[in-house]
């Protein structure tokens, strides 16, 4: 599992990315807190570069920052277009205060997540 | 409302399309375009695909499931040449005809050009095929001179100067991009050129381009010249309205005129996208908008007027530009006499939010490598106020 931090880092309605370096797939990682709820999904939005860590939070969806690209934090699938493919979900364990990571298999290998 | 000819196969097009689906058109939905390919992005026609980091499969704006449920019939590579009164049908370069019922122009703007662009090595950027052009050239080229020191023109400097030009860049006004963000915003994001190791020259206008057979200099109106192996011309783009003279339907060299819902004067068709010069709100008068964004919820709003329901309320124009490692963000409209303040950061830094107020209300928001500022500040924006009327 890959360590993120401390639950109190991420405030309600905030989102942490995890950097490329921290995780072995290579890709950054942006974990939310929805209501005390945490959510984690690939940080780069699968229509063009941008961090979803930085995009706006509604209810269960995060806002792309660049585009009106919706992604579903618990199912990563986009709400339309412009992006076309779901971000992978990966799932958060809370152990005593602290959060970890446990970080899905490439998309590649995944066939259930592979659209279009 | 049995067949709907979408006028367009780029993004507004596309997005019309898919609205019209959305919104309940359960008949034929005929989509006309000029170019011979399926939609794609034009965004990183400047940036990643201009670099060569992603190839003609990533642009792709259509899905090979989704978009396949939407049934709909392409006229690629046969562009409309006339469209009768009362809109009825279609003329295609082919001479095949369309009948439909209603018309939805999305037929989007071509690049501007200078004389003597004829010659080899002096590029615009529009297209799939222009970038593929462009990107062969800046390969083998030393020294890029951009026209135009607008986004376009300053996203190619940015991709050419990674891949190793030398770069100059020639802009008439004093300052580039200063009409749209204001003289303040509009010095920062100059400022970028030099931090970059480009050559930004203001204040001088372009006299001729010089070469036998292919291009090497441009001459400038103070007498200097600029030698190039390469030229691109990045100063601005002209609707593509002609097609529809005879039609009926009003429009000039501005665009196809429309209400900002998209309705012309001719009740069985709309306009959206970069061709139509539609009201807005934000601005308190018509634009012609040429920005992603607008090509998505504009076509949204149209469908809706020639379904003959009632369409969203637009949202504040927006459009963002990568340049330089740089995200700059706009939203909203910023009018002469708008006064602008810092709301976060400096701009020394290259990191800020700043804000444009009229009467004390935010009308406007530019953010420089601050996108999760800026969805919060955007969302501050003042609601429009200005009756919207055509």
């Amino acid at each position: 599992m890959i360590f993120v931090g401390s639950v109190d880092d991420i405030p309600l309605g905030e989102a942490v990315r995890v950097e490329a370096a921290q995780v072995d797939a290579g890709v950054p990682i942006a974990v939310f807190n929805v209501d005390g709820e945490l959510f984690a999904i690939d940080d780069t939005c699968t229509h063009q570069d941008a961090s979803l860590a930085d995009g706006w939070v509604e209810g269960c969806a995060v806002e792309c920052p660049l585009h009106a690209a919706c992604f579903d934090l618990r199912t990563g699938m986009p709400s339309g277009p412009p992006a076309k493919l779901p971000v992978r979900t990966h799932e958060v364990v809370v152990d005593d205060g602290f959060v970890y990571l446990r970080v899905s298999a490439p998309v590649e290998d995944a066939p259930a997540e592979v659209a279009a | 409302m049995q067949t709907v000819a979408v006028v367009g196969g780029s993004l507004a097009g596309l997005s019309a399309a898919r609205a019209l689906r959305e919104q309940g058109h359960d008949g034929r939905i005929v989509v006309v375009a000029e170019e011979d390919r399926f939609p794609y992005d034009r965004p990183p026609l400047s940036k990643e695909f201009l670099a060569g980091r992603i190839d003609v499969d990533d642009l792709a704006l259509t899905t090979s499931v989704d978009d396949a449920e939407l049934d709909l019939e392409w006229r690629l590579g046969d562009p409309a040449t006339g469209l009768d009164r009362g809109g009825s049908a279609l003329v295609l370069a082919s001479g095949r005809e369309v009948a439909a019922d209603g018309v939805v122009v999305a037929t989007g703007a071509r690049a501007r050009t200078l004389p003597g662009a004829d010659l080899e090595g002096v590029h615009t950027l529009r297209t799939l095929d222009d970038a593929l052009a462009l990107r062969r050239d800046l390969l083998v080229s030393r020294r890029l001179v951009v026209i135009g020191g607008g986004f376009i023109g300053a996203e190619v400097a940015s991709t050419a100067r990674d891949m190793g030009l030398e770069v100059t860049v020639i802009e008439s006004d004093p300052v580039p991009l200063a009409r749209v963000l204001g003289a303040d915003l509009a010095a920062t994001c100059a400022e970028l050129h030099g931090d970059n190791g480009v050559h930004l020259i203001t204040g001088e206008t372009v006299t001729g381009l010089a070469g036998n057979g292919r291009v090497r200099a441009v001459h400038l109106s103070g007498g200097r010249r600029e030698p190039a192996d390469v030229v691109v011309v990045g100063i601005g783009a002209t609707p593509n309205v002609e097609w529809i003279a005879g039609s009926g339907i009003e429009h000039d060299h501005r665009g196809v005129w429309t209400d900002a819902a998209g309705a012309t004067n001719v009740p069985a068709v709309v306009a959206a996208g970069d061709c139509a010069f539609s009201h807005c709100a934000y601005a308190g008068s018509a634009v012609r908008h040429e920005h992603w964004t607008n090509a998505v919820q504009q076509p949204a709003a149209a469908v809706a007027t020639l379904l003959g329901r009632t369409p969203a309320p637009s949202s504040a124009p927006y459009f963002w530009s990568d340049q330089y490692g740089a995200r700059l963000q706009f939203a909203g409209h910023r009018l002469p006499g708008d006064s602008v303040e810092i709301l976060d950061g400096d701009p020394a830094d290259r990191r800020f939010v700043a804000g444009h107020r009229r009467h004390g209300d935010l009308v406007a928001v530019f953010a420089m490598n601050q996108p999760k500022l800026f969805g919060r500040w955007r969302r501050q924006l003042s609601p429009q106020r200005i009756p919207a009327e055509l």
